[in-house]
């Protein structure tokens, strides 16, 4: 007879399955880790290559020659900048004329649910102006996107200026074949947010707009600039976008490729590349970077302008002009070139860039990691999972135990759906709570404590969070002292798929929080030292996670905070990731307040099931 | 007395002459072909393969130059490449870096453009099947005199050769093709070049008479391309072709250079890949065959010694009387495509014979083992 149909073999394979659950699960936690440590060793990673053929090499002769009169138009925009207190728009409408352009305003307002204390802003009100170059000959079905912001200070004023340097000089050249659309925008990713939105004629975050006077067809593919120096020493690459969407791997290839072709040094999460893979300080210098940019993405913040494009499936990046102090400097018509150049082979292009990966991890500028390569390290922190409800599902199906007191007896034999129904109700109650609660009861919170409004919402997150710890999840009526299996069951399966979701759209979010839940959800039971136990807990809950993983981001940008700045900028992070969410519809926050935080407290009900 | 002297010398000279003009002649007529054609394909399409539009644009220089005039010429471009809206100058295709020597000229005739470069308008050509509203500029009316020069370019593989992204030619389709010619009698000798990757297993299926063949790589090699033009930001050329048009710059009309000269061009050396020939199904010997025979158009001209008397009417046959009682002569169509002759596939079997004894055999193996394993009585089951 078969394997599982046979009794006596199946019962073999269910004691060796019971018997060897704990350890199986330690190796495959360990294996996990291993796995996801060993991706950044060089000789398990890939060199990058253009996939595209129509990209094909970087064989484009760049002829951009007016570097210094875009710094000059640079500082003309900042001196009107200061005049105008914000967007110049008249003036930048005017520039862009004289360039040949076809030019078009949209006004945009929006009043943030909180005030936000890093950009200092609550009602926000803005102009985004942008000028379209029309192709000569081609029909305007497709379009490239450049973009500068316009911030506040004395911060992109370069960057503006070589924008409008570049607009110039594309102007007199016949050989485009898409439209280019140069955009300046206010307040960035809000002001990118209205753009957008208003190009694509959508309004999914509640913003209000003007409509677009001008469009310019299907966008293919944007840049984003952001230059605050006469010269550079480097170019930064930011690929990390929205909910931790990445661009087509083919722009990351193409911007490498002209760097080495130009001579530009170029860096990826601010850090260099090393050559001296097989020593330790050059492999934990790829981790470094890896880790940056897994950090990066499980954020689901866009981490440049140009974050807000790949939601419309446009492949965007952002190239950020860092001056450090090395000698080898490059100037602006070396950066007009680099640019030049990207825009001529991306104008090549027949279809949206779909042929090389979506889904990577990048240890160096040259290297990458692969969904295929990656996803195993999760998938043995899953198997963790799955070997547990196993071995729930067996003590469930098991003969049951003789009673030790008559009383009891009759409730063992079903624990009930209303038992386990309870607690997933309550939770998720909770959750619901963690998710509304902080913004709408502010200006209760605002009234009765001297707090400020943002610090209002932060602490009433963190107060509705605490609160869940101690709340009674259910009467003594249906408990039974074996239910808790059931429930075990449930939320370990629910945290399963829950994670398996999470890991495939943002993995970097889902490996993370598997580190952390898998091995709660593992041991948990109401058997294990409470104290202790619940001490682990709340050291491995959503919350703790984000903590350690702010201190962690800290030290990894070679940055470390103490404890009083490390705490601030928490609380900071928390703030920034409802504003997210009501601003540009980021997923993270509901989340882990709807489901993870839930998935979280159900674990803790179990242990204080008694 | 020096002038009979001076006099038999020019008689010498005049009879070795004669003499020379009869050999050449005899050398004159040995290739039998009266006219030439030419058929210039270009498979691909997209900005990005811009090479082979330009191989396609040279070879059809080469072959104007030379003397083939565009009635004689069917070029086939599937992409427009001078007006590309990427083109940096438009009207013009190059074919050398810094622009010197423009492919594209201003009298260019292409005769199937974009879309309409397929497999089956490509073998519809070759083989003379085309619908009765064809233009003449869009046909190969060649005949069995004619020298035709077939020349393909885009990308292949080993054993085909693909249209446009979308289809494939394949070699066993290509040697059917020139078969039909063949039996049809359009050609009287075919020189076929092709550049693409692979190219030699093109050429590898060919069983008609008169065929000679050039490839620009052996199976398992790729074809590399020659030279980006960093303004325009493509690759201008293939290096095969690159190569064999600056060999056919140096042929003129009268040009004494045969076939082994052509099998030169392009060594490994500067090719990358091997280039190659075949020449087992090509009636002559290749070093008597002159590149003119097949690039160039030599008018020939046949000289009869008999008198064609022309003041005389040509009698008028006479008319047949149209009447009730003729017969209409009733014409059937040949079978074009003799398909039993030339698959050899076995005839179908018109009336039913007995099954095979292997089948029989195996049923009655079965029959008993099942009856042997489940005994008799199942029996009425299945009746």
């Amino acid at each position: 007879m078969g394997l599982l149909s046979d009794p006596n073999r199946r019962r073999a394979l269910i004691t060796l399955l019971t018997r060897l659950n704990a350890p199986i699960c330690v190796v495959c936690y360990m294996a996990g880790v291993a796995w996801f440590m060993g991706l950044a060793f060089e000789p398990f990673t890939l060199r990058t290559y253009m996939s595209e053929n129509a990209m094909g090499s970087t064989m484009v002769e760049e002829r951009f020659p007016a570097g210094e009169r875009a710094l000059a138009t640079g500082r003309e925009f900042a001196a009107h900048k200061r005049k105008a207190g914000g967007m110049p728009v008249d003036w930048l409408v005017k520039t862009l004329q004289a360039r040949g352009l076809e030019v078009f305003t949209q006004r945009f307002s929006r009043t943030l649910p909180f005030p936000d204390e890093n950009k200092e802003r609550y009602m926000v009100k803005g102009t985004n102006v942008y000028g379209i170059l029309r192709a000569p000959r081609a029909p305007r079905t497709e379009a490239l996107v450049l973009s500068a912001p316009c911030s506040p200070g004395e911060n992109n004023n370069q960057a503006v200026g070589l924008l409008l340097g570049l607009a110039q000089y594309f102007r007199n050249q016949i050989y485009w074949a898409k439209d280019i659309i140069f955009l300046v925008n206010e307040h960035d990713l809000i002001g990118m947010q209205a753009w957008l939105e208003g190009y694509h004629h959508t309004n999914t975050t509640g913003m209000d707009w003007s409509p677009l006077q001008g469009r310019g067809g299907s966008i293919q593919a944007a840049l984003s600039l952001e230059l605050s120096s006469d010269v550079v020493t480097s170019l930064d690459l930011v690929l990390e976008g929205l909910n931790g969407q990445l661009p087509n791997l083919d722009l990351a290839n193409l911007f490498y490729a002209f760097c080495q072709k130009i001579g530009v040094l170029c860096t990826i999460q601010g850090k260099l590349q090393r050559n001296d893979w097989d020593s330790v300080s050059g492999y934990s210098h790829a981790v470094q970077t890896m880790m940056l940019m897994v950090m990066k993405q499980a954020s689901g913040r866009p981490w440049g302008d140009h974050g807000l494009f790949l939601r419309y499936h446009i492949e965007a990046a952002s190239i950020k002009g860092i001056n450090s102090f090395r000698q080898y400097k490059t100037d602006t018509t070396t950066i007009g070139r680099l640019l030049e150049g990207m825009y001529r082979k991306l104008n090549n292009l027949l279809e949206r860039l779909h042929q090389s990966y979506f889904f990577y991890l990048m240890p160096s500028l040259s290297h990458f990691v692969s969904i295929g390569y990656y996803m195993p390290a999760f998938g043995l922190l899953a198997a963790i999972l799955f070997m547990r409800a196993l071995d729930l599902w067996v003590q469930l199906t098991a003969p049951p135990l003789p009673p030790e007191e008559g009383a009891a007896h009759v409730k063992q034999s079903s624990p009930g759906v209303l038992s386990v129904l309870t607690p997933l109700v309550i939770s998720h109650v909770t959750g619901a709570a963690l998710y509304a609660l902080p913004i709408h009861f502010q200006q209760v919170a605002v009234e009765h404590f001297p707090v400020s409004e943002t610090e209002a919402v932060v602490l009433t997150a963190i107060a509705v969070y605490t609160a869940g710890l101690a709340l009674p999840h259910n009467t003594h009526r249906y408990k039974t002292l074996h239910g808790w299996r059931v429930l075990k069951l449930v939320a370990v399966l629910y945290l399963a798929v829950l994670l398996g979701c999470t890991a495939l759209i943002n993995f970097s979010l889902g490996f993370i929080l598997a580190l952390t839940l898998v091995p709660i959800a593992a041991f948990v039971t109401p058997h294990v030292p409470k104290v202790l136990s619940a001490f682990v807990l709340v050291f491995l809950s959503p919350a703790c996670t984000l903590l350690f993983s702010v201190f962690f981001f800290q030290e990894l940008q070679e940055v470390p905070v103490s404890f009083q700045e490390g705490w601030m900028l928490f609380l900071s992070v928390i703030s920034q990731g409802i504003l997210d969410h009501s601003l540009y519809g980021s997923l993270v926050y509901p989340l882990i307040s709807l489901l993870v935080y839930p998935c979280w407290l159900l674990f803790w009900n179990i242990l204080f099931w008694n | 007395m020096k002038l009979p002297v001076l006099f038999l010398i020019f008689a010498t000279h005049f009879l070795s002459g004669t003499a020379h003009i009869g050999k050449n002649v005899g050398n004159f007529f040995s290739s039998q072909h009266t006219n030439n054609w030419a058929v210039l394909v270009c498979t691909s399409r997209f900005w990005f393969n811009y090479r082979h539009v330009a191989n396609t644009l040279s070879v059809y220089r080469s072959v104007k130059r030379l003397g083939i005039p565009d009635s004689h010429i069917v070029l086939m471009l599937a992409d427009d490449m001078a007006c590309n809206h990427r083109n940096p100058k438009p009207a013009t295709v190059f074919s050398h870096k810094n622009m010197e020597l423009n492919v594209y000229g201003d009298d260019v005739e292409v005769d199937y453009r974009g879309y309409e470069v397929t497999v089956e308008n490509f073998l519809r050509v070759l083989t003379g099947r085309l619908p009765p509203s064809t233009p003449r500029s869009k046909r190969l009316l060649s005949d069995d005199r004619s020298n035709i020069l077939i020349y393909l370019t885009g990308h292949g593989g080993n054993g085909f050769l693909k249209f446009q992204d979308s289809e494939e030619i394949s070699n066993v389709e290509l040697a059917d093709a020139f078969e039909q010619m063949w039996q049809k009698r359009r050609y009287n000798e075919l020189l076929f070049i092709i550049d693409t990757c692979q190219g030699a297993s093109m050429y590898e299926r060919f069983y008609s008479p008169n065929l000679m063949a050039l490839a620009s790589s052996q199976v398992g090699e790729d074809s590399l391309s020659h030279q980006p033009d960093l303004a325009i930001g493509v690759h201008l050329m293939d290096r095969y072709t690159f190569y064999l048009l600056e060999f056919l710059e140096d042929i003129h009309p009268a040009s004494k250079t045969n076939m082994n000269d052509l099998f030169k061009v392009c060594p490994k050396s500067q090719c990358v890949s091997t280039p190659g020939h075949r020449t087992d199904l090509f009636l002559r010997d290749p070093g008597s065959v002159l590149i003119t025979d097949f690039f160039g158009s030599v008018r020939k001209v046949e000289i009869t010694t008999d008198a064609i008397n022309l003041t005389e009417p040509i009698e008028q046959k006479q008319d047949i009387a149209v009447s009730e009682e003729q017969e209409k002569v009733q014409y059937s169509y040949t079978d074009q495509l003799p398909v039993s002759e030339i698959i050899h596939q076995k005839p179908k079997q018109k009336d039913w014979h007995p099954p095979d004894g292997f089948i029989l055999g195996l049923w009655t193996l079965i029959l008993l083992v099942f009856f042997r394993a489940y005994g008799i009585k199942h029996l009425k089951h299945i009746f």
